[in-house]
């Protein structure tokens, strides 16, 4: 058995997750809402599996190292984090229905991984061969991972405030029930970022720390660092808005899907189109 | 505050600029933009946005922002936390989301010492007031998580501070240092040669690759001395990326590498056409090299693969001067022995053939100063601290008032109040039961 089979399982699982978590809205049964949960689970059973193997299958090309290193293992540990969130939230508070707004993003990344990404395993090159690459990629994929599901729990938010001030039709409203209500969304959508604030804090660090120790400069402006610092800037601000200003709500939701889309430029965008130090994807 | 998020949002707008236009830009990269929007950029300090004054400013207005938002809010905090309440009076059991009475038995000492032990032992242990004839209990829990907020400020502040002292007294800079070479001064960032006082030196540098053509290491060994004399433990040490050396504050990165022209040694094989042993001999970089039977022999230029010179050769190749015994200089090429009509056509009486080259490399370091950066840590470890302070940990408090009525009990926590009601609720219970 390959590591890469795994990982196709793995995303057929989320696959039938975001389905089962479809039905789940539109039945609004109970026990379909357990089973979306339980398929997510299942795929991420199986997903740590796969990463533990292809970080064996390394080894076994006689070069190992954590299955970190590239844009494909990146997004595979990313779904990985999201998928770990989601489940802690959701053994925590047992919405259902906030994984079909979270998974989707797991199915994507797993789909976008297999099918469009080269998956070889490709040796270390220099400047990688630290274990602060464990450290930094870690505490980052899940600061990004906890703010995709805030992403997920505010983009519920506004349709949930959309609804009930529209009036809403019977069959919406039937749906609606199985959303958290508006005050609990909102609480929840300030609980992800306030966990993955003081994560994406840690991997600036550790970024930092590392680049000091391998190139002697802790901080130069290079795009993939600045665009890291504008996410931060980003959060702090709805940090800020929400302490002292009292933003909640639709303006603190809106703040939390622009940081996520700063966080996903930060990530990808970086890579793909601006050119800089921070080549390695990811 | 709005100018705290105005600032925020600023910072992080403007940022955007200097990733999407190139700093400290290359001419090729100049060359793509139209006249004006050089000459536009340039005013506006595009090409180094981030060391512009705008940008500079708005990192200091944040700071000064921080500063004063900290200093208007820090006392009433302190307040809080150094001065608590000790007494729950009606007045202020009314600010209190948190109240219930309780029924219970006993005397009212008798009722102070069970509430103390029990909250000893729940909470924290209590601070006892007595006061017209009734007694106050109060205890708490991480009252110093209110401070978190300001350790975070104060971070910012710490990693702005060891930024200044690296860019005041520290520095960046460059140095190639050939294979058996040494250097005792650097290039300092705008040109400027900066003395190290010490030499290093470059034993060996090497570069490996795996087997996809994948770099696998860049190693270059170093050795310090100190006014000709090797400095002890650090002789041959190896650098690679990600393993620096430091001496005296002053920091060796393996940044790069390049062929270097100093100290390779060619090799050559010179045979008589009228028989005899043939002769290897060894020749530096324009050394004349003395012949048998009179002549002189200098190699201009080398490589170790002719092809892309020579089409239809392989193998390395020399562009040679040749003298013969009293005559004029010829220059020719040599080749490897492989090609021995090639190399006969030259040379009198000899038949020279190159037989290739021990190629030296020069290493290219890094070299870095920076005594701020400890400050930056201390920083940097301040805010992931003051962070989780601030957002996982909660400033509880619990009053208890003994009187004739009968017991009060309160309470009040400064982060999630849905939390602290369950936790209240469960506290309650635990008394009732006692």
């Amino acid at each position: 058995m390959s590591s890469s089979m795994l990982f196709n399982v793995t995303m057929i699982a989320y696959m039938v997750s975001t389905c089962i978590f479809f039905a789940f809205l539109a039945s609004r049964s109970k026990v379909v809402g357990l089973a979306g949960t339980y398929a997510a689970l299942f795929g991420f059973v199986v997903q740590t599996v796969a990463i533990g193997l292809r970080w064996k299958e390394s080894y076994d090309q006689g070069h190992g190292h954590a299955p970190l290193s590239n844009l494909f293992e990146s997004v595979v540990f990313f779904t990985w984090t999201i998928i770990l969130i989601f489940l802690v939230i959701d053994f925590m508070y047992k919405y259902h229905a906030i994984g079909f707004f979270v998974v989707p993003f797991a199915l994507f990344g797993m789909a976008w991984a297999q099918l469009g990404l080269d998956s070889g395993i490709q040796p270390l090159v220099p400047a990688l061969q630290s274990n602060w690459l464990v450290y930094h990629v870690i505490t980052c994929f899940l600061g990004y991972a906890a703010f995709a599901v805030a992403c997920g729990i505010s983009i519920m938010y506004l349709i949930r405030d959309k609804m009930e001030q529209g009036g809403g039709s019977a069959q919406a409203g039937g749906m609606l029930s199985l959303f958290p209500s508006i005050r609990v969304l909102d609480d929840l959508n300030y609980k992800a970022i306030m966990v993955g604030f003081p994560l994406l804090t840690l991997g600036i660090v550790t970024g930092a720390a590392w680049a000091n120790y391998a190139w002697g400069t802790y901080w130069s402006w290079d795009p993939k660092e600045t665009w890291s610092l504008i996410v931060w800037f980003v959060y702090a601000a709805f940090l800020h808005a929400r302490i002292t200003r009292g933003w909640v709500g639709r303006r603190a939701a809106i703040l939390s899907i622009v940081g996520f889309v700063a966080t996903i430029f930060c990530y990808l965008g970086v890579n793909l189109l601006l050119s800089g130090l921070h080549s390695y994807g990811g | 505050m709005k100018l705290t998020i105005f600032l925020l949002i600023g910072l992080a707008l403007t940022s955007i600029i200097g990733t999407v236009i190139q700093q400290n830009p290359q001419r090729e990269y100049l060359a793509t933009l139209s006249e004006t929007k050089i000459r536009l950029y340039s005013s506006l300090g595009f090409f180094d946005m981030y060391h512009s004054w705008w940008f500079i400013l708005l990192l200091y207005l944040l700071t000064l922002n921080l500063i004063c938002c900290s200093i208007k809010r820090l006392p009433r905090v302190w307040k809080i936390v150094s001065e608590p309440v000790h007494v729950m009076d009606e007045r202020f059991e009314k600010t209190l989301s948190n109240v219930k009475e309780l029924k219970l038995r006993g005397s009212k000492t008798e009722l102070r010492d069970r509430l103390a032990s029990f909250l000893k032992a729940e909470f924290s242990d209590p601070v006892i007031t007595e006061r017209d004839g009734e007694y106050h209990l109060f205890s708490q829990k991480n009252p110093w998580c209110r401070l978190g907020v300001y350790v975070v400020h104060l971070s910012i502040i710490i990693i702005f501070i060891g930024a200044l002292i690296g860019s005041f007294f520290g520095y960046k800079a460059y140095v190639n240092i050939p294979e058996g070479g040494s250097i005792a001064q650097v290039q300092g960032s705008g040109g400027k040669v900066i003395d190290l006082g010490f030499e290093v030196s470059c034993e060996k540098f090497s570069v490996s690759f795996y087997d996809t053509g994948a770099p696998k290491e860049f190693k270059s060994i170093l050795s310090v001395s100190e006014n000709g004399q090797p400095v002890q433990g650090y002789q041959n040490i190896p650098i690679i990326v990600n393993d620096p050396l430091t001496y005296k504050g002053i920091t060796f990165y393996q940044s790069s590498y390049g062929p270097s022209d100093e100290g390779v040694l060619y090799h050559l094989t010179v045979r008589d056409r009228k028989g005899g042993a043939p002769l290897k001999l060894d020749a530096r970089q324009g050394e004349r090299l003395a012949l048998p039977g009179g002549a002189y022999l200098s190699v201009m230029e080398a490589t170790q693969d002719v092809r892309p010179f020579m089409k239809g050769f392989t193998g390395p190749g020399a562009q040679v001067e040749f003298t013969p015994a009293g005559g004029r200089p010829q220059p020719f090429i040599i080749l490897s022995e492989q090609y021995e009509s090639f190399n006969a056509q030259h040379g009198g009486d000899l038949v020279v053939t190159f037989d290739g080259m021990d190629q030296k490399f020069f290493t290219g370091l890094q070299v870095a100063k920076d005594p701020g950066v400890l400050v930056v840590w201390l920083g940097c470890f301040l805010m992931v601290v003051g962070i989780c302070m601030a957002f996982f940990m909660s400033h509880k408090r619990v009053w208890a008032r003994v009187s004739d009525a009968g017991v009060t009990l309160g309470g009040s926590a400064s982060k999630n109040p849905a939390g602290f009601e369950m936790s209240f609720e469960e506290l309650v219970q635990k008394i009732n039961k006692v």
